[in-house]
């Protein structure tokens, strides 16, 4: 099928491409980035007046529950969500029942996404059985049943010898493995940050410390394998700059870190709030500018939004009893945008935040509109403004924090290989 | 001195649109004139304690439902009997034998109540913002008060405990008092500093190791002590604080007789406090633990009289949040 994308603003990350122009797609690629030849008869022809077309998005930590219960959402449901959000690509987190550990699992979940052909799915395995962080998974025969990457999802390994193993055993096969870099005796049960607010809560802290002291355990460990490692989430400036001079040394360490952690702070907890429950948790407010400059001074590689869907049947929880975890896929672009409504990065920042960084920290390549580019497009409108209603989204998680905020920016189409997978 | 301010997300949950007291979750974030009519009110309560009857028809025809998820003894049975003498009639359900056992949600558990007429829930649960869940779940349509959520809350108590010292020591403007023990675990402690700091109190010390006290204490606005005599030294009132065993379970102590050898109240370290200082304990006391039994059966302890107090704070805590809901039965 042949499409015209008309009169669009064309913002591409990859090489700073900025002009109003038309699109040319054809077969699932674009043929044109520029006026399109009189020639080219299209099926449909887009005006897109007034939208922004960048490449989709890619979501690196996607919660699809699939395989579960579905009674917090499934890969038909998020997969809807995502594509709602512009979110062409999306990596499944493998702490699912069961968990993403045995080849079965992975190719189940391949086979149910490409039946719902909306976002591109990439599978994950488990880098430790269980992700118990006691044994390795068979990553050769996870890699044959499609993992790009391995991962402990939330998980640390406590035992620093087997975490060597599994990263050198994962260099083998060229995967980078995502780690969830926190000190688990220190970390504990911790369900909110470690601060003045958690001890008047009465709610058991977890420190930055514990952070800290994980990711440079973690990343003197690396250093011993040849394992690209990107840590998708990261809460603290100490452990950015860990990941710099890491960088600096020349290892293939990339790190990323959540929406939550740039808009909230632990302060968004209020009385118990279980919809600002999320790991790593929301911290200080002098922890999220520091954040936020180390975003606006290019240190970071991604924003995400960690999407993770609960149900309805999990409100009325207490805190403690809520499982942590926000649902935001679906407004990962107009929360981003709030970051350059704040003067902290240009557009073209956030859409490279949002789709060549993450492919970049998952060794893929770099989505583009450039001909000869897949077209995994996101159409948007960046002046819609509206006010955010939870229940009005099409995940099944009911679990952010952000109802009735004011925000901008309404994905119009979501093109994937050249299909319109969604329409807003 | 006073507590630092801080912004929360929302309102405080337990005071309604119109800015009156619809809940006791708290004793942070209460305005210090409602706190002050309720140990006022606590007051004329005492007195009718003395009476041969001891009712009043204040709460008569309201059904009080006593909530408990934890243990309690002294809690429940003050509570029980509070509601009883303002002439309510009184539920009591432990979670032993409640649907919670049987899988069923602390919400639906309070709605089937809700749907039994109920006027109101004390409850104590073991988990933080247990109470704000179902206060912010239940609105105006039946007060909740707190009596005891996890590490959170338990306001009745400090309520209790600055009646005590008010009516014992004088005014809290001019008095030092110290917090023992286990301040990090504790809920009596987090409300008492919040009660002291609402009423004036002009210099709140919290006293216990590293492994008890976490430094974020200072952020209360209280003054924290490792060493138990820098600590009483020219103190007014001593608040001991229950030790509980499972801390050696979590290493934070070595031992219990290693507390008592560093904490523990004993006769002889009295002497580093004001003399006459007030002893308070909120109960179940761990004898030769954190307080020496000399102490607790001592001329200086009042932990009896803060049984008794209880009563008459929880008669006065109903009296108000009832009278609140629009019933205008208020105690005269």
């Amino acid at each position: 099928m042949r499409r015209i994308i008309r009169n669009v603003r064309v913002l591409d990350p990859v090489d700073g491409f900025d002009a109003i122009t038309d699109l040319g797609i054809e077969d699932g690629k674009i043929t044109t980035r520029g006026p399109v030849p009189r020639d080219f008869q299209a099926e449909e022809i887009l005006d897109a007046t007034g939208l922004v077309a960048c490449p989709g998005f890619i979501e690196s930590s996607f919660q699809g529950h699939s395989p579960g219960h579905g009674r917090d959402g499934d890969l038909a449901s998020e997969l809807r969500a995502a594509v709602a959000g512009g979110v062409t690509r999306v990596v499944l987190r493998p702490d699912t029942q069961p968990v993403a550990d045995t080849p079965a699992v992975l190719q189940e979940q391949r086979l149910t996404a490409e039946s719902l052909g909306l976002a591109r799915v990439h599978v994950s395995g488990a880098l430790s059985m269980g992700l118990q962080g006691q044994a390795l998974t068979e990553m050769a025969a996870l890699q044959e049943a499609g993992a790009l990457v391995f991962s402990q999802a939330k998980e640390p390994i406590r035992n620093a010898a087997l975490l060597r193993l599994a990263l050198s055993y994962a260099a083998d096969l060229g995967c980078p493995v995502l780690l969830h870099p926190e000190d688990a005796d220190l970390a504990a049960q911790g369900v909110m940050n470690e601060s003045g607010l958690s001890m008047r809560l009465g709610l058991p802290g977890r420190s930055a410390t514990a952070e800290l002291v994980g990711i440079q355990r973690d990343l003197a460990v690396a250093a011993l394998s040849d394992c690209p490692v990107f840590f998708p989430q990261l809460s603290t400036a100490a452990a950015i700059a860990a990941v710099q001079t890491a960088r600096q040394r020349g290892e293939a360490v990339h790190c990323g870190v959540s929406i939550h952690h740039l808009l909230l702070t632990e302060q968004d907890v209020g009385y118990f709030n279980v919809h600002a429950k999320v790991l790593p948790p929301l911290r200080s407010l002098a922890e999220r500018d520091a954040l936020r400059r180390a975003v606006a001074a290019g240190e970071v590689a991604a924003i995400s939004s960690d999407h993770c869907p609960w149900g309805i049947d999990r409100e009325g929880m207490t805190f403690i009893q809520a499982p942590f975890g926000i649902s935001a896929v679906e407004w990962l672009l107009p929360l981003t945008l709030r970051l350059v409504d704040d003067g902290l990065i240009t557009l073209m920042d956030a859409l490279k935040l949002l789709s060549s960084g993450p492919a970049e920290a998952l060794g893929l390549p770099p989505p583009t509109l450039q001909v000869g580019g897949a077209a995994d497009i996101c159409l948007f409108d960046p002046e819609a403004g509206f006010t955010l209603n939870p229940v009005s989204g099409a995940s099944r998680g009911r679990n952010l924090p952000y109802a009735q905020w004011d925000l901008r920016g309404r994905v119009r189409y979501t093109l994937v290989g050249g299909r319109v997978v969604y329409r807003g | 001195m006073s507590l630092q301010t801080f912004r929360l997300g929302d309102g405080n949950p337990q005071y309604d649109t119109q800015g009156r007291l619809r809940h006791l979750l708290s004793t942070e974030g209460l305005r210090e004139r409602d706190l002050l009519q309720i140990l006022d009110t606590a007051e004329s309560f005492l007195s009718i304690a003395q009476r041969s009857v001891k009712k009043t028809p204040t709460l008569r025809g309201k059904t009080i439902v006593n909530l408990f998820f934890e243990n309690s003894t002294r809690t429940r049975s003050t509570f029980e009997l509070a509601a009883k003498r303002l002439s309510a009639d009184v539920l009591n359900i432990a979670a032993s034998t409640s649907s919670t056992s049987k899988g069923e949600s602390l919400i639906d558990t309070v709605d089937n109540l809700m749907a039994m007429q109920v006027d109101g829930f004390v409850i104590r649960h073991p988990e933080a913002g247990a109470a704000h869940l179902i206060a912010r779940h239940l609105g105006d349509s039946a007060l909740v008060i707190n009596a005891g959520d996890g590490q959170h809350a338990h306001p009745t108590q400090a309520l209790l405990d600055v009646f005590t010292i008010r009516r014992l020591a004088g005014p809290i403007e001019g008095r030092v008092v110290a917090i023992v023990g286990d301040i990090l675990h504790s809920r009596v402690a987090r409300s008492q500093i919040h009660a002291l700091s609402i009423l004036g109190c002009p210099e709140i010390r919290v006293i216990g190791p590293r492994t008890l006290v976490p430094k974020e204490l200072a952020s209360l606005g209280v003054h924290v002590y490792h060493d138990l005599q820098a600590g009483l030294r020219g103190v007014d009132v001593i608040c001991a604080l229950r030790l509980q065993k499972e801390r050696m379970e979590s290493h934070r102590l070595p031992s219990l007789d290693e507390f008592h050898r560093r904490f523990g109240l004993t006769p002889e370290r009295l002497q580093w406090a004001q003399p006459h200082a007030l002893v308070l304990h909120p109960g179940p006391m761990n004898r030769g633990v954190e307080i020496a039994s000399e102490v607790a059966d001592g001329n200086q302890a009042v932990i009896l009289q803060q049984v008794s107090h209880g009563l008459a704070v929880r008669m006065a805590v109903l009296t108000l949040l009832a009278g609140a809901a629009g019933g205008g039965e208020s105690h005269a």
